[in-house]
């Protein structure tokens, strides 16, 4: 119980603190690097409440495909300009008030609801399933969720065209 | 201490939200812009994953690949995006693309 208390904390800390380094760096390489320490964080936080499929795809495809993609664009694209000017823009005040509203009133529903949250916890795990986590998962998707995850592969496809469009010289 | 509940998971992934739409509210360079909405993504899927885990149901984690699939998509399009801007504008500051404003 104490090692998964203080795992959450190391894991707590790796996340906030990534992501807060990713929106205040001035250097894009370097909020990228930030943003990868908050998504292994992330990656953390699903192994502890047994997701290890999610804990497996989330290393390969943000870590391993999006921070690359990321990186990737950091490269082609020409930052040094942008890293010399004003890195925030005019309407930082309105905006960061209106997300201390939003965090007033997030921060006081969970705070109400903590109580309610807690029946779940108490609930006994019903002798841990035989199957295993991607097994289950697998089971789900490809049973109950075969039409979303059919029209996923459609999304996928549209993306990629868009991107290739987007990116191509002259269309 | 306390032991971790889901409580606390909603409560990080709270935080992780809001400061994501920091970044996407403040922030002038697009590639942060992106960056923050991984960020936003990221926290609804602690999120679904909490429930997850504290209802016994794998539907969560479901969603939760379904959003990364999101994620993806997004991502990619969203750079492809800014590649044709650049080559176009010569800019990545989101409040220098104003074309359509008057």
């Amino acid at each position: 119980m104490l090692i998964d208390t203080v795992l959450f904390y190391i894991f707590a800390v790796m996340v906030l603190g990534g992501g807060i380094l990713t929106i205040t760096r001035r250097n894009v390489v370097h909020s990228a690097i930030s943003l990868i320490v908050s998504l292994l964080g992330v990656a953390g936080l699903y192994l502890m409440q047994q997701a290890e499929f999610l804990f497996a795809v989330q290393i390969v495809l943000y870590v391993g495909g999006i921070m690359v993609l990321f990186l990737f664009v950091i490269m082609l694209v020409n930052l040094d300009q942008a890293a010399k000017e004003r890195q925030f823009n005019r309407q930082w005040p309105i905006a960061l008030a209106a997300i201390a509203l939003v965090g007033a009133q997030v921060g006081y529903f969970v705070w109400k609801g903590k109580d309610a949250f807690r029946i779940a916890d108490a609930s006994l795990p019903e002798g841990t399933a035989a199957t295993g986590n991607t097994e289950a998962i697998a089971n789900s998707l490809f049973t109950g969720y075969l039409l979303p995850f059919e029209l996923v592969s459609i999304l996928l496809l549209v993306a990629i065209v868009g991107s290739v469009i987007m990116a191509k010289k002259r269309v | 201490m306390h032991p971790i509940t889901t409580v606390h998971y909603l409560a990080l992934s709270a935080a992780l939200l809001l400061i994501g739409t920091v970044g996407v509210l403040t922030r002038r360079n697009i590639v942060i812009i992106l960056m923050s909405i991984e960020l936003i993504l990221n926290a609804v899927n602690i999120n679904l994953i909490a429930f997850s885990h504290a209802l016994k149901n794998i539907d969560g984690q479901i969603f939760a690949i379904f959003v990364i699939t999101d994620a993806v998509a997004e991502a990619a399009v969203g750079l492809g995006i800014l590649i044709a801007l650049f080559r176009n504008k010569e800019t990545v500051l989101a409040d220098e693309v104003d074309l359509l404003k008057w």
